[in-house]
């Protein structure tokens, strides 16, 4: 199968000081990708390189053949390509509903937005409820919500999520990882990076360990829920034997 | 206290305080949206006035209607000036935008300036339409055609600019860019784009606010800076981040300078503005009409 997002040797810098070093990884359509790796791997430059907002050094990304990394950042949000950004970023003087207006801007989603805004109300009905509020005296975890259904609001093909469970409740982040798995299920590409291992390997189909700006491990999900290296590194603890599910 | 005397003055000051917001209001959407600091707006305001003075003088165009035509050739303008210069500062960081846009307009300012006079001479230009003597009286205060008018079409055209931020797509996205422009990248924004239309609608305002100008005082190469600086003193007053506050911190600039020369005399009127400036720079910093950050 042919990768819907291929990323090849990529590197990128801020200034004089290297983040990511000949990052190479592919996602396929219709698969669940998590991203792990300790604080300042270099995950969330990845992503922001993904999605336009900073300039490869060197490498090339691809998706569906097309070249993206030259593509400012709505060019690629016109191709589907969608991120829901570390912190959120939401407008937060700004009403629920113009935030999520606005995540319908591209060319491609402005004449569909009437009919995606009522599927985003469905999955998320508590923003159809708090629509006139604004959203930054909305919760960490309604601002997260929104967050996603401004991104939805924009019919991503591939969903590029950075730490989507950041400073949530447990409950909350359930919530949320239910909503992946839901749209995921509809035919969304997700592109996923947690600081939750577990989370995040629990969910993904294959995943990638970044650490120090490179790929220092891949796997499917369970291979590597059940790896050693990677549950003493990132999960906090290590199965005996042979591990039968996970913790 | 004579009544009168205070409503004329501040009906003047109403009156006065429009031009100052219209001003202000270019400048603010352009430093709230994409951080860039043009000191030469003035000189905008400047040229706005000769296209009008010309439009008049040359074609007979009532200056109230080539106030429409000095915002069209500003608009242009601003869409020259944004895609030959101001864009290589934009893509700076913010801080860097801010000082290097100082520096670049301040140079831009010069050359504008410089410009006008080789072409226009330094001689003042005023026009007169035909209807300009005359005037409304209510209660007793005299409310002169010209400037019931000026203060009409400032108003007008801030309110129409508020509905387009307030009730458009594009307006919208406009107010989004200048809260998270990288977010409104995300969000399939052109954050250029938007950024090339900021500057030129702002550079169409002070075209506007040429004009009116041009109807109630007179204009010379040379009043760019005043301006400029009027238009700063507003910007502060009103606080970061709101169109509307910048006109209405205007009026009110307008009408504190205008009531005190009841008890100061004419010249201090200035004094005055600034002395308002300092304390509202001392006891309310984010500005008079300053939205949450």
């Amino acid at each position: 199968m042919t990768a819907m997002l291929k990323v090849s040797g990529v590197a990128a810098d801020y200034g004089d000081v290297r983040a990511l070093w000949d990052i190479s990884l592919h996602v396929d359509a219709g698969e669940i990708v998590a991203l792990v790796g300790p604080n300042g791997a270099g995950k969330t430059t990845l992503m922001r390189t993904l999605a336009g907002l900073h300039r490869p050094a060197a490498g090339s990304i691809s998706f569906e053949g097309q070249t993206l990394h030259s593509l400012a950042p709505h060019r690629i949000v016109e191709h589907g390509i969608i991120l829901v950004p570390e912190g959120r970023h939401l407008f937060g003087e700004m009403t629920v509903l113009e935030n999520l207006a606005l995540g319908a801007y591209s060319v491609r989603a402005r004449s569909r937005r009437a009919r995606t805004l009522d599927s985003v109300f469905e999955i998320f009905p508590l923003l159809r409820e708090r629509q006139k509020q604004i959203a930054s005296t909305l919760s960490g975890g309604q601002q997260q919500m929104l967050a996603v259904g401004r991104a939805l609001m924009g019919l991503p093909r591939l969903l590029l999520l950075d730490e989507p469970s950041l400073g949530l409740a447990p409950l909350v982040v359930r919530g949320i990882f239910e909503v992946i798995a839901a749209v995921n299920r509809e035919g969304i590409t997700v592109l996923l990076v947690e600081q939750n291992a577990h989370l995040a390997l629990a969910v993904a189909n294959r995943a990638y360990i970044l650490e120090q700006g490179r790929v220092a491990g891949e796997g499917t999900g369970a291979d590597l829920l059940h790896d050693k290296q990677v549950q003493r590194a990132y999960l906090g603890y290590v199965e005996r034997g042979s591990g039968c599910g996970s913790g | 206290m004579d009544l009168t005397l205070v409503g004329q003055k501040l009906a003047f000051g109403l009156f006065v305080g429009s031009n100052y917001g219209v001003v202000a209001v270019g400048l603010t959407l352009i430093f709230g949206v994409m951080r860039v600091l043009n000191v030469g707006h003035g000189e905008l305001l400047m040229l706005g006035g000769y296209a009008s003075y010309f439009a008049f003088t040359v074609a007979g165009v009532d200056p109230y209607v080539s106030v429409a035509l000095s915002a069209i050739c500003l608009f242009i303008l601003g869409l020259l000036l944004n895609t030959l210069l101001f864009q290589f500062v934009e893509r700076l960081d913010e801080e860097k935008r801010i000082k290097n846009s100082l520096l670049i307009s301040f140079g831009l300012a010069l050359v504008l300036q410089n410009v006008a006079l080789f072409a226009f001479s330094a001689d003042e230009r005023s026009v007169r339409a035909a209807y300009a003597g005359g005037a409304f009286t209510f209660a007793g205060i005299v409310l002169p055609y010209t400037r019931l008018l000026t203060f009409v079409v400032g108003t007008v055209v801030v309110g129409l600019l508020t509905v387009l931020l307030r009730r458009t797509y594009f307006g919208m996205a406009i107010r989004a860019t200048a809260l998270d422009w990288e977010a409104a990248a995300l969000a399939g924004v052109d954050v250029r784009r938007t950024y090339l239309l900021t500057f030129a609608i702002g550079s169409a305002l002070a075209g506007v606010a040429g004009s009116l100008i041009l109807v109630t005082f007179s204009i010379s190469p040379a009043i760019g800076l005043a301006w400029t600086l009027k238009a700063l003193v507003v910007v502060v007053l009103a606080g970061m981040g709101s169109i509307y506050g910048a006109f209405l911190a205007g009026l009110l600039l307008g009408t504190v300078e205008n009531l005190s020369t009841i008890w100061v005399g004419a010249e201090y009127q200035q004094v005055v503005g600034l002395v308002l400036f300092l304390a509202v720079l001392l006891l309310r910093p984010r500005g008079l009409f300053a939205r949450r950050q």
